[in-house]
């Protein structure tokens, strides 16, 4: 693999031969229709995907995509255009399309693309990349997981085991004189069992990752124990009861499942609905939102981390910010057009799937901070509720604020102890009043593994978040009984 | 370089001197356009040109899957070095390979492409979305916001050529109009959708009666209530109860059958629903949203008879899933140029019943009519089913007050067979398609 090969300084004249004068003159020809700001956003990426099913490797890809992508804004108007072909002529092309909106006051500024300067500084630095470890290396691992689960319990049937590895390099030339590049890497190991005992079949699910070396899921053992865990809920959900249905008290479990702050709250505080008054959030800022022991953070900056990035995807610098402190609200999440349109300071959460699309304000890495209680407390207070560990998916209405996830494994609390495991139901809450019934919170918090994608607008980009163990009075529980 | 079928064919030779011995290519080539408005004027416009090779080379019964936007020669030279080092590195598996030469393609035409496309200009896109956003907001006081009007169009062309002598080429386009009004009473917002999505442009459903639509179930949800945890009679309008086709379509595939990881697992041949129920897949539809000369295969798509009177008739193949069950391929195959063939449906679509919507609805003394399901708590593995519900509250056969913030559940399997009525109101919106069904007792919780 060549991936290696190609730097963000090298990237233009190496790869497509272009050189940064013309790329000067083409963005000045640009800017001297009439908008406000425009920037270039160039990618190239390399992902490579291995699947383990039946045993054997059943699939094995490797996927190669660059282009660019050309915006203009002019007031809250946006013009984006993009194509997969890096040459000075498409580009100009492209340039035409994203300024048909162009109203603003007419200026002419030349950018200079020769100074390519980095991030300050590096949140994942990567000795070899992922995708330039060698298959065989990845396809031991697969095999070895394999075993583990097989061997867990015989009622394991199927084990479908994939690692994917993506190498990404961006570079973004902006209006205002700034160009910025950076090299992401990302990858992910996930592992699925299927049970099945007298025609009950069950599945279960784990997995880990983010921007690290392919020795991380050997360090602290980490690809046995998410095999295990994976094995252990299939096995677990064999025994899973009907799940009751109606309001009840529910204990979240450190970790994974912080993705009740991403849909709850994380969504309704993007700045994008909050502009346009469309959020169940709007115009709330300070306002109480959650319990006082409730304070939620997004952080870019964390190392190694899935949703961690050196610059964001228009190259403003990540940063914690504070969403939520003891219960009142306190920031939304920005990207450029939107902080500028609200006269609000950048936060660095402008992302972007690909170089096929505009940026939007994204999560990085969403999460609640430790409280002071015990976990077991918090269990042992519940008289009959339900205990979830692990959750599939979410979704939010923005605009209602209404939420659901849907648990994978969960179990009955009865008289203050963990009991009976049961099948997978939707919670549904409404954003702005649900961290208000938060009446505990552990002192146990935990990012989770390294799994989250999140979805909007068609957009898919890397996130993370966390928990600690948290309890909410009184949540709909979409269970059968 | 140029796109072309015989460009194509020559990769392949080039494959095959380099130890391949079979293969296949697939190219997708589109161009796609956007204009969304807010309050009449230009929110974003958008406007992209792809394309994307993909290769899949087997070396006996090895095989690798690769892709690429750069169609430079030496790219390309690269991309068969790389699959086969890749491929070499896979296990060999028996059921692997191209289908048959005796399935192989049949040349078709079929109408799924406008030629009025490249006069589609981004100035009539811009008027649809702004006369679908006005009406929206003339429809009723209460529509005070609005996430937008939006208009998009985009044509696709696909190649595929492999070693068997298979190949084709077939450009499709599409053209979308939507509107998501925001409705607003004593402080509480509500937000709904409505569209319309067709393969021809002069088909677009009018932009006034788009615009009209989706005021209309905007303001229905102004006020919603959440209701007491009970069992009750459920009616799904149209879109839900697609969405409850799309949830079968994933226990239908091929690849979750021989996984094990379906619900419909030897259900072949058996009753898998009521009699009212009759499904099928129909690549072959004029100007249909699924529709296609051949698969990702290159197999001559068809129609398909999937459920028949409630027994189970079909599963969705594409050639591999169908050898691993011993079975033939439906004509299923999609993939995405940089992975391998799975099965999904074409035009996948319940048989109309003979019921109106408003006929069904009368039969239920108490129960619920549900207009939006979100959510991903569905298990294809288990048939368990347990999503969140907006909709409106039916009393004594008429459609009450609006309700949220509640859910259903059950298991699919169940619901299948206890579907009691299916409408008459057919339309073919989208790739999968339902008209009005009523299942008989769903677990509701609220309260």
């Amino acid at each position: 693999m060549s991936g290696n090969l190609i730097t963000p300084e090298t990237f233009l004249t190496k790869k497509f031969g272009i050189d940064s004068h013309s790329m000067e003159k083409a963005m000045s020809d640009f800017l001297s229709r009439k908008i406000d700001y425009a920037d270039l956003y160039f990618e190239y990426n390399i992902r490579e995907s291995l699947s383990l099913e039946e045993g054997i490797v059943k699939t094995a890809s490797k996927n190669i995509s660059h282009g660019v992508g050309v915006r203009a804004n002019a007031g809250d108007k946006t013009g984006y255009a993009y194509s997969e072909d890096i040459s000075l002529d498409k580009i100009k092309l492209a340039a035409k399309t994203a300024s048909f909106i162009a109203t603003g006051d007419c200026k002419s500024t030349v950018v200079p693309l020769s100074n390519i300067i980095k991030p300050k500084s590096n949140l994942y630095p990567v000795e070899t990349y992922p995708t330039d470890i060698p298959l065989e290396a990845k396809i031991r691992l697969l095999d070895k997981i394999d075993k583990i689960a097989r061997s867990y319990d015989s009622r394991i049937k199927n084990v479908l085991s994939n690692f994917t590895s993506e190498y990404k390099i961006i570079l973004i030339a902006t209006s205002e004189g700034l160009v910025i590049g950076d090299v992401q890497p990302l990858c992910r190991l996930n592992i699925t069992c299927i049970a099945e005992e007298s025609g009950n079949r069950q599945v279960g699910s784990y997995g880990g990752g983010g921007r690290v070396e392919f020795s991380y899921f050997f360090e602290e053992n980490r690809f046995v124990l998410y095999t295990r865990k994976a094995a252990r809920q299939s096995i677990t959900n064999l025994e899973a009861v009907n799940t009751p249905a109606g309001t009840m008290d529910v204990v979240l479990a450190p970790g994974w499942p912080g993705i009740l702050l991403h849909e709850a709250i994380g969504h309704g505080l993007e700045a994008d609905f909050n502009r346009k008054g469309t959020s169940a959030f709007t115009g709330m800022l300070d306002k109480k939102v959650a319990s006082e022991l409730c304070t939620v953070v997004d952080d870019g900056t964390i190392p190694q981390r899935r949703g961690s990035i050196n610059i964001d995807d228009e190259g403003a610098e990540t940063q914690r910010t504070v969403l939520i402190e003891n219960g009142i609200l306190k920031g939304y999440l920005q990207d450029r057009l939107n902080a500028k349109l609200m006269n609000m300071p950048l936060t660095g959460n402008g992302r972007r799937e690909s170089y096929a699309h505009s940026p939007l304000p994204r999560m990085t890495n969403t999460f609640m901070l430790p409280g002071n209680t015990a976990p077991q407390d918090i269990i042992r207070s519940v008289r009959r509720g339900l205990y979830a560990v692990a959750f599939g998916g979410g979704q939010v209405d923005i605009t209602n604020g209404k939420f659901v996830f849907s648990t994978s494994e969960a179990y009955l609390i009865e008289d203050g102890k963990v009991t009976t495991p049961v099948r997978g139901a939707t919670l549904i809450g409404n954003g702005p009043d649900i961290l208000k019934r938060v009446s505990m919170v552990g002192n146990d918090m935990e990012l989770d593994a390294g799994v989250g994608t999140c979805g909007k607008d068609g957009q898919s980009v890397p996130v993370g978040v966390g928990i600690p163990t948290v309890k909410i009075d009184g949540i709909t529980v979409g269970g059968t009984i | 370089m140029d796109i072309s079928i015989e460009k194509a064919q020559e990769l392949l030779e080039k494959a095959k001197k380099k130890g391949a011995t079979e293969g296949d290519i697939i190219i997708v080539e589109g161009k796609s356009s956007s204009v969304q408005v807010r309050f009449s004027t230009i929110d974003k416009i958008t406007d992209s040109n792809y394309k994307t090779l993909g290769l899949r080379l087997f070396f006996g019964k090895r095989s690798a899957v690769t892709s690429t936007s750069d169609l430079s020669p030496e790219s390309l030279e690269k991309l068969i070095a790389d699959t086969s080092s890749i491929a070499r590195l896979t296990s060999p598996d028996d059921f692997g390979g191209l289908p048959l030469p005796q399935y192989g393609m049949k040349s078709k035409e079929l109408d799924i492409y406008d030629e009025y496309f490249p006069q589609v200009s981004l100035e009539d896109m811009l008027s649809l979305s702004r006369e679908a956003e006005a009406a929206a907001f003339k429809y009723d006081k209460r529509v005070t916001n609005s996430e937008g009007g939006y208009s998009n169009k985009r044509a696709t062309r696909i190649i595929y050529a492999n070693t068997n002598n298979s190949y084709g080429t077939y450009e499709t386009s599409i053209f979308t109009v939507s509107v998501t009004p925001i409705a607003t009473t004593n402080g509480c917002m509500q937000r709904d959708n409505w569209y319309s999505t067709k393969r021809r442009f002069s088909k677009l459903d009018n932009p006034v009666e788009i615009g009209e639509e989706a005021a209309k179930r905007t303001v229905r949800r102004l006020g919603a209530k959440k209701i007491h945890t009970q069992q009750a009679p459920v009616v799904f309008d149209p879109e839900t109860a697609s969405s409850l086709l799309g949830n079968l379509c994933m226990a239908l595939s091929g690849y979750s059958i021989y996984k094990g990881a379906s619900f419909l697992v030897g259900m072949l041949n058996k009753q898998i629903s009521t009699p009212a129920v009759t499904i099928y897949d129909d690549g072959t539809m004029p100007w249909g949203i699924g529709s296609k000369p051949f698969d990702a295969e290159g197999i001559t798509t068809r129609k398909t008879t999937v459920v028949e009177r409630g027994i189970l008739t079909s599963y969705l193949l594409d050639s591999y899933s169908a050898r691993k069950l011993n079975l033939t391929t439906t004509g299923n195959a999609s993939r995405s140029p940089g992975d391998p063939p799975v099965a999904a449906p074409t035009n996948f679509y319940l048989s109309p019943g003979n019921y109106s919507p408003s006929e069904i609805i009368k039969t239920v003394e108490s129960g619920l009519y549900v207009t939006e399901l979100i959510g991903f708590g569905y298990n294809p593995v288990t048939g368990d089913y347990s999503r969140g519900v907006s909709g409106v509250w039916i009393e004594n056969g008429e459609l009450t007050y609006p309700v949220e913030e509640i859910t259903i559940a059950g298991n699919l399997k169940d619901m299948l067979l206890q579907i009691e009525m299916v409408g008459n109101d057919l339309d073919f919106r989208q790739k999968i398609c339902s008209p009005t069904i009523k299942i008989s007792r769903i677990t509701i919780a609220g309260h």
